[in-house]
């Protein structure tokens, strides 16, 4: 963006590609030096990339100052705060969050942590950015698609956005909107408008979702350069392919369910209402079954918490590997795990639905798939620790949090082999045990992916470092933080004590966790403050970094580090450059790495690699 | 120009995002029809016979599929002319789809079977109504082609567009077809 000449002529070739080889509706003219058209509503996949990154920093700022909010209650049962108030208005009289904000907090966290961070903020980002540059595109498949796409997310932020300012709050019901507290609106006080809003942010999502995760598939299968043959793309795209297969595939169907659920608010139908009475009147729903939408909600819940985590898995991989300095252990048992998992990802929903009435016959098929996911997550775990094993690790920030990565992603997915058994989930379904098993694999696990990422690419995406005295900072107090707020959650779970209590402090049986509480929110408040320092850092960051003044500064072999510092529309000046080995080639034949567009030796072409 | 050429295309993009977005559309009526299938295995399940109509619309959406194949046809001959006509008639055909179906709810309706009835009754209207939805976005695309097919001076004679609404045509009538076999037999 500096050199006007370069700019020009990358314009030029990009435009006359264009023109070339679609011949359609996309027509997307660049006026040069139009803010409109080159930051707003930019066609450009790395322009987009960075509308989700900033969108979704904003929301994880949002969604995590909930989060401290609720956990003052649940920290300070009995204390006031009257500055809650002032902040807060009514939602916090006299100082303490009402039952009523509380349980609005909470869905509004997991709503949008789970959807608009981990889903959009992060797939959104990193699938924009490292898809045409990674698999050697000039951009998308579609760019006006994929710019539709970030346009549909935004609006379904302005649209969740505004439920927080209604009168009657926003939804309140639990990230899932499980009927009646969904379905009726006189339920609770969280069930009127601002459960209308949720629906309707959500459907705009999903259809973001839709056409974001299409661009997606089409550029991988499609517009691969020379060489780039499916076995030698890269972790990361066969992460983001995957993601989006689950994406269009699963995201679908909880719209389906979602339609039904808004027939129920306003259309008088049935579908998951039945035998109810509001204050003592009876409803003239009949035959409704709330279980319904549990299937439906779930059949894409499941698949969800992979599409979080599978964009993590592929940037750590490739991070690893990078400061490794080894080729990745396992490419194609990584590519194959991944794929099992996208199978057993959709047969497993009903795991969340133990103690829903499922027949228990069906109960154990779906224990013996639920239990089957664990061996490519073994797998995949493996690998990793066996890519790293002898290494010659270089600590770099986005080193450090993949191998956070892998360590929080052990301890998460153990307990989900306990919580996979129906006998032990009977247990502890609906207490903390869950919220410490999902926080850490999911919150904690897929963040750190994501910060992996973004210490990764950030020198691609702004052509400047990030500091590192406050990387390591923040990536220490993330993980002792994350461990000392989610591990004792484990113990509380198992004693009993159930999620979504808002005033547990009533019953004497979990008056014994006060203490356990009170610590809790206090590492909170200071892993909240560390992540401030990250988004500090970020933005300082943008401007004033430290300036990237090589084209390779992590010495990778993949194909994004080819492209000048600061790409244009177009990413290559040239010509795209052509793909000749895998993207592993790390301290090979005495060298420390081997770009993937450098060719093949006679005697390397004899072997294989 | 040659930088691009370096791009392998397999298959026109566009027609592998409809391909995807078709993927999509077929999860989302598997979840309508198995949320059907779900309701329908329980207690106090309504039993009633599908407007006559419903039936009638099928030969026109089945006649639709085939001119908007025969305009295909016509495209890739050049054939401009009966091109244009044929897109019109898809179009018509497609309007004429969806006044059925109207039919069929209102003739359903005046039965007293209400959207705000037995489930059986309330899904007919859900699964039938997002259909025609689809059908009425394929009916708009076709009236941007048309539009199109009229006013363009410089014509890009590529045949993607129409092979695309075309495929998409192709998949609404079949996706009617599923749902009317669907409904009638899980009754
Ligand atoms: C080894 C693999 C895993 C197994 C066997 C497993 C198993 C389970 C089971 C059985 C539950 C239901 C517990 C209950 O509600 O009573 C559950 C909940 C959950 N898991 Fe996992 N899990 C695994 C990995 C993951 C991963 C990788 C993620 C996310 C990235 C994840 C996210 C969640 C979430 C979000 C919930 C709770 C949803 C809610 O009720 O609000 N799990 N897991
Ligand atoms: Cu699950």
């Amino acid at each position: 963006m500096s050199n006007e000449a370069t700019l020009h002529s990358q314009e030029a070739i990009h435009g006359a590609a264009h023109a070339h080889d679609h011949g359609h509706d996309d027509h997307h003219e660049h006026h040069e030096g139009g803010f409109i058209s080159k930051y707003v509503f930019s066609l450009d996949h790395k322009t987009i990339a960075k509308q989700f990154l900033i969108t979704g920093i904003i929301w994880a700022i949002i969604g995590a100052l909930f989060s401290v909010l609720f956990r003052l209650q649940l920290g300070f049962p009995d204390a006031t705060f009257p500055w809650l108030e002032s902040i807060l208005g009514h939602w916090a009289k006299g100082g303490r969050i009402t039952p009523e904000a509380y349980y609005a907090l909470v869905t509004m966290h997991g709503t949008i942590l789970v959807f608009f961070v981990l889903t959009a903020g992060l797939s959104g980002t990193f699938s924009n950015l490292l898809i045409p540059l990674q698999v050697g595109a000039r951009d998308m498949a579609s760019p006006l698609m994929n710019c539709m796409s970030y346009w549909a997310f935004f609006l379904a932020s302005i649209v969740m956005m505004s439920s927080l300012f209604v009168q009657t709050g926003p939804a309140s019901g639990g990230w899932t909107a499980y009927p009646p507290l969904s379905a009726l609106g006189d339920a609770s006080i969280g069930s009127k408008i601002g459960m209308d809003l949720w629906l309707i942010s959500m459907a705009l999502f999903v259809v973001s979702q839709l056409l974001g995760g299409l661009n997606y598939i089409s550029t991988i299968l499609n517009m691969r350069t020379k060489g780039m043959t499916m076995t030698k793309m890269p972790l990361t795209i066969w992460s983001f392919f995957f993601t989006a297969v689950l994406g269009v595939l699963s995201f679908p169907v909880l719209l389906s369910g979602f339609i039904l659920l808004l027939f129920d608010r306003h259309g008088g139908t049935s579908f998951y209402l039945s035998d109810l009475f509001v204050a003592g009147k009876a409803l003239s729903n009949e035959g409704g079954s709330a279980i319904l939408y549990q299937h439906l909600f779930w059949f894409l819940g499941h698949p969800e918490v992979y599409i979080i985590i599978l964009p993590a898995m592929g940037m750590v991989s490739e991070i690893l590997a990078v400061n490794s300095r080894k080729p990745i252990f396992g490419y194609l048992a990584m590519v194959g795990s991944m794929f099992a998992i996208v199978i057993l990802a959709f047969l497993v929903w009903a795991h969340h639905m133990f103690v829903t009435g499922l027949n228990p016959f069906l109960g154990a098929f779906f224990v013996l798939l639920t239990l089957l996911i664990a061996v490519p997550s073994a797998i995949k775990v493996f690998n990793w620790l066996t890519t790293i094993w002898r290494g010659n690790l270089r600590f770099t920030p986005g080193m450090l949090f993949s191998i956070g990565f892998v360590s929080t992603f052990i301890s998460g997915g153990l307990t989900g082999i306990w919580l996979g058994n129906s006998s032990i989930d009977i247990h502890l379904h609906d207490t903390y045990f869950v919220i410490a098993h999902f926080h850490i694999v999911m919150g904690v696990s897929a963040f750190f992916g994501t910060f992996a990422g973004v210490y990764h690419w950030f020198p691609k995406m702004f052509g400047r470092y990030l500091n590192n005295t406050l990387a390591y900072i923040h990536f220490w107090t993330t993980l002792i933080g994350a461990y000392l707020i989610f591990w004792p959650m484990h113990y509380e779970g198992i004693a009993g004590m159930p999620r979504r209590y808002y005033d547990y402090a009533s019953w004497e049986s979990f008056k014994q966790f006060s203490d356990l509480n009170q610590f809790i929110s206090i590492v909170v408040i200071i892993v909240f403050a560390a992540q401030l320092m990250f988004v500090f850092n970020f933005f300082y960051s943008i401007f004033k970094g430290r300036k990237v003044t090589t084209t390779n500064p992590w010495s990778s072999t993949t194909l994004e580090w080819t492209t000048p510092i600061n790409p244009g529309h177009g990413n290559w000046p040239g010509e795209i450059p052509e793909v000749y080995r895998w993207p592993y080639d790390y301290s090979k034949n005495g060298k420390d790495f081997v770009p993937q567009t450098v060719p093949l030796s006679p005697d390397e072409e004899k072997e294989g690699h | 120009m040659d930088a691009m050429s370096l791009q392998r295309k397999k298959i026109h993009p566009h027609k592998y995002s409809l391909w995807i977005a078709m993927g999509s559309i077929t999860m989302m009526f598997i979840g309508f029809t198995s949320a059907y299938v779900v309701k329908r295995a329980q207690a106090n399940w309504f039993t009633f016979d599908l407007p006559v109509i419903f039936w009638i619309s099928t030969l026109v959406i089945l006649a639709s599929s085939v001119t908007i194949q025969m305009a295909v046809k016509q495209f890739r001959n050049r054939n401009m002319q009966r091109y244009k006509q044929l897109i019109t008639l898809t179009a018509v055909l497609g309007v004429a789809f969806a006044v059925c179906q109207w039919i069929g709810f209102k003739q359903m309706n005046e039965s007293g079977l209400r959207l705000n009835g037995p489930a059986s009754v309330s899904f007919i209207y859900v699964i039938v109504g997002v259909h025609l939805l689809h059908v009425m976005g394929g009916v708009a695309a076709l009236l941007i082609m048309f539009g199109r097919a009229f006013r363009t001076r410089v014509r890009t004679y590529s045949a993607v567009p129409i092979e695309v609404a075309a495929t998409y045509w192709h998949f609404v009538d079949g996706l009617w077809i599923y749902l009317l076999i669907f409904l009638s037999i899980a009754r």
